[in-house]
């Protein structure tokens, strides 16, 4: 809503008590989000209530877990470029109590204590999804057990059966586990659980979003307040289509019963892990809440962890690396020196080349605040005094003995000043574009050097 | 309650349709989509995405594990065509990188003779893509323009710096200029309006956005193929040209796809992580809008090849 729009509720008094000198200003802050439109006490119950209504999210935020948590919803866009997406989708894996308990508990561990490092974060995987795929109580009852006893990831409770599902929230609840889920048939059953046991609620109806948007609005009417809707995105033939149409539904129509995140199940019908994983990659991309997969393979995992990175990147920031020295190929110290700037896309483009040429060598990262290397350059970032900067604060001298440092060709016209800058230094000009550097590396630099 | 109305978008514009081949070669038609990749419920798309296969002018300097999947086909790109056709490529890539200057700098008559020799040994239509240096790409792209006329071979790079030359030849011997800007929705309308005013119609032209890998810029060209394609749904002529992303390329120089020694345990199975890590980058820029994808490894192009078939029979 507009500062306008908001305004005509407000009562036009400019009583000053909501701290802002006149209503039209409090509307406008409250339009930026700056405000709170409860700090207005003369407001009437109908005006407070439309009000709230038309601020809340259009998507809810669900957590699920307790110390460990999956935060899923609250997204305000179609396409990141618009603004960026903020929750990452949970990725939990599937495991069956048809399993051996060993074997679980197995699979239970070695996924929790599953992480890897990217861009100097530790990428993990979210959480366990128990599934009583053999319809017995018991069966599912010792898989709840196992995943207490070696998890403290949060979990999703797969089963039909609601006085299977009160057995496992018995033992389970305090952790805020999803409950998964309520269908045409059982829902009153299994939202009374939710309300009972104060746990998120999943809502699964597959036959259309229309059909999904009625029994979850049955279910809010009951008092269920944190749900995950379930439409049935099991496969690239609907995947798209139908999250694309909650998304609309949710975040331009203001469809209330639909305005929550969504659960998938990518390897539904999936010919194998790699399938499922491509499922599952759209499905970061478009617009999953929470991804239930059936494989753990590091080498799969790695990659949907780095894509969700990649997704969920805010667009409106420069992206940037740390300033310093890297090592690229396990560098000695007669080996090439280049320079670029801290802008990642940069950063990743000359150092991906270095890494594919396997030419070691040595790259100079300058602090630029995250812009490319003329952009950089035009704004007095990236010139000779900042460059010489940087080189002596890193202590240059202590990792090559040649002397000789490459700049990027697209900067050549620096060389001179940054010779003077740097005395006793050799300033080689370099490629203007990365992908020219492995040959630059290869061919050309040693004979400049010497 | 009222029943639920499910938003569907009117679109003003749809991708401009190019044929590549014909003239006596199997020919393949890009784009006519008027709708966001995968919405079945809001438009069709008369063309299924393209699958092409990157092949060299000579042996390539690929991590082993790939390489191994051609077997001795790379030593010979009339063989290592054969065998892309045989891998179900839609259209075969060649990529002239010995006429990189500092490779093995050949000109001009060496790339005609390779693409002879390609054109030769497949009925597939073909891309065929320079060194990226613009006045090599100049040399041996009029070259081989003068081969093959009237097949409709996509030639490649056309950029802000040779692209009269190149939309010229393109114009005179009916190819078509694949037009590469740096991951700029600007850089790339600006590139197409300059062919347009040269005289090339857009159904002659196709975009490559600049590709950045998984892991290696995958955002920022997922989100300008994005931009571009809601540009040309909203009508905009000179963003509607068929989008090309050179994934293979990008995706195995980085070091997740090459390194088998000395990695985190976390990172798992060589083999595994480098095929995923291609496959991923492929069908996340489908789903942001990329109408051709150029893939290096077969099972790569069956994972695509399945996916695409799935999502088209909606199953």
């Amino acid at each position: 809503m507009t500062g306008i729009e908001i305004y005509k509720y407000l009562p036009k008094t400019n009583c000053k008590k909501c701290g802002f000198p006149t209503c039209l200003a409090f509307a406008m802050k409250v339009a930026q989000k700056q405000a709170e439109i409860s700090l207005c006490p003369e407001l009437s119950p109908e005006s407070r209530q439309f009000l709230e209504e038309a601020s809340r999210p259009p998507i809810k935020l669900v957590s699920i877990g307790r110390d460990k948590k999956i935060e899923t919803g609250n997204e305000t866009v179609l396409f990141r470029h618009e603004k960026t997406f903020y929750h990452q989708p949970g990725l939990v894996i599937r495991i069956k109590d048809t399993e051996s308990p060993g074997d679980a508990a197995r699979r239970i561990r070695e996924v929790s204590s599953y992480s890897v490092q990217r861009v100097g974060l530790d990428l993990t995987l979210d959480g366990f999804a128990l599934d009583n795929e053999s319809g017995n109580p018991a069966s599912f009852l010792r898989l709840v057990e196992t995943a207490v006893n070696n998890t403290d990831m949060p979990l999703v409770l797969m089963s039909p059966d609601t006085a299977t599902m009160k057995l496992a929230l018995d033992k389970t609840a305090q952790n805020r586990p999803l409950i998964y889920s309520a269908t045409r048939d059982n829902w009153q059953d299994m939202a009374q659980l939710a309300l009972d046991y104060h746990c998120p609620l999943a809502v699964s109806e597959r036959e259309s979003p229309g059909n999904l948007a009625e029994l979850t609005e049955r279910v809010i009417q009951m008092g269920v307040e944190d749900i995950i809707t379930d439409p049935g995105a099991d496969s690239f033939g609907n995947s798209v289509d139908l999250l694309t149409q909650l998304r609309r539904l949710a975040i331009n129509k203001r469809c209330r019963p639909l305005g929550y995140p969504s659960i998938t199940f990518p390897g539904d019908h999936a010919s194998g892990p790699e399938d499922e994983a491509l499922l599952a990659a759209q499905q970061i991309a478009k617009y999953a809440g929470i991804i239930v997969l059936d494989h753990f393979y590091p080498g799969i995992v790695y990659p949907l962890l780095t894509l969700r990175l990649n997704i969920y990147t805010d667009p409106q920031k420069p992206v940037k690396v740390a300033a310093g020295i890297y090592p690229i190929n396990d560098p000695g110290n007669s080996d090439p020196l280049l320079v670029t700037t801290d802008f990642s896309l940069t950063y990743f483009s000359v150092a991906g080349e270095i890494q594919s040429c396997g030419f070691p060598s040595w790259l100079l990262i300058c602090d630029t605040g995250g812009l490319s290397v003329l952009t950089a350059w035009a704004a007095g970032k990236f010139n000779a005094r900042e460059i010489a900067k940087t080189a002596k604060q890193f202590g240059v001298n202590d990792y090559v003995n040649h002397n000789a440092l490459v700049i990027p060709g697209y900067v050549a016209v620096i060389k001179g000043a940054l010779e003077e800058e740097m005395a006793g230094w050799k300033i080689l000009v370099g490629p203007r574009e990365a992908m020219d550097i492995g040959n630059y590396l290869k061919r050309t630099w040693r004979e400049n050097v010497l | 309650m009222t029943p639920l109305q499910i938003p569907v978008e009117k679109w003003a514009g749809k991708v401009t349709e190019v044929k590549l081949g014909g003239n006596g070669r199997k020919d393949i038609t890009i784009g006519g989509e008027n709708t966001l990749p995968f919405l079945h419920f809001e438009g069709t798309f008369p063309h299924q995405p393209a699958l092409a296969i990157e092949i060299q002018d000579m042996e390539p300097d690929w991590p082993a594990d790939l390489l191994l999947s051609w077997g001795d086909a790379v030593k010979d790109p009339g063989q290592w065509a054969r065998k892309a056709a045989e891998y179900g490529a839609d259209i075969v890539a060649l990529r002239l990188r010995s006429a990189h200057p500092e490779v093995e700098n050949s000109g001009a008559e060496k790339a005609k003779r390779t693409v002879a020799s390609v054109l030769e040994a497949v009925d597939l239509p073909l891309i065929v893509l320079g060194p990226e240096v613009a006045e090599k790409d100049n040399e041996v792209l009029l070259a081989v323009s003068e081969i093959g006329r009237g097949q409709r071979l996509a030639l490649g790079n056309c950029t802000d710096k040779n692209y009269r030359a190149i939309a010229a030849s393109c114009l005179a011997n009916e190819h078509v200029a694949i037009a590469k800007a740096p991951t700029d929705v600007n850089l790339s309308k600006q590139l197409n309006m300059l062919l347009h005013e040269a005289g090339l119609p857009m159904s002659s032209v196709l975009t490559d956005p600049t590709t950045g890998a998984l892991g290696y810029g995958l955002e920022y060209t997922y989100s300008v193929v994005e931009r571009l394609r809601l540009s040309c749904l909203s009508g905009d002529e000179m963003t509607s040209t068929p989008i090309i992303c050179t994934v293979g390329e990008e995706s195995w120089k980085q070091k997740e796809s090459r390194s088998s020694q000395d990695i985190p345990e976390s990172w798992g199975a060589q083999e595994r992580r480098a095929i995923i890590w291609e496959s991923i980058t492929s069908a996340i820029l489908a789903t942001a809008g990329a109408d051709i994808v150029v893939l290096r490894h077969p099972r790569s192009v069956e994972l695509i090849k399945e996916m695409n078939g799935k999502w088209l029979s909606m199953t």
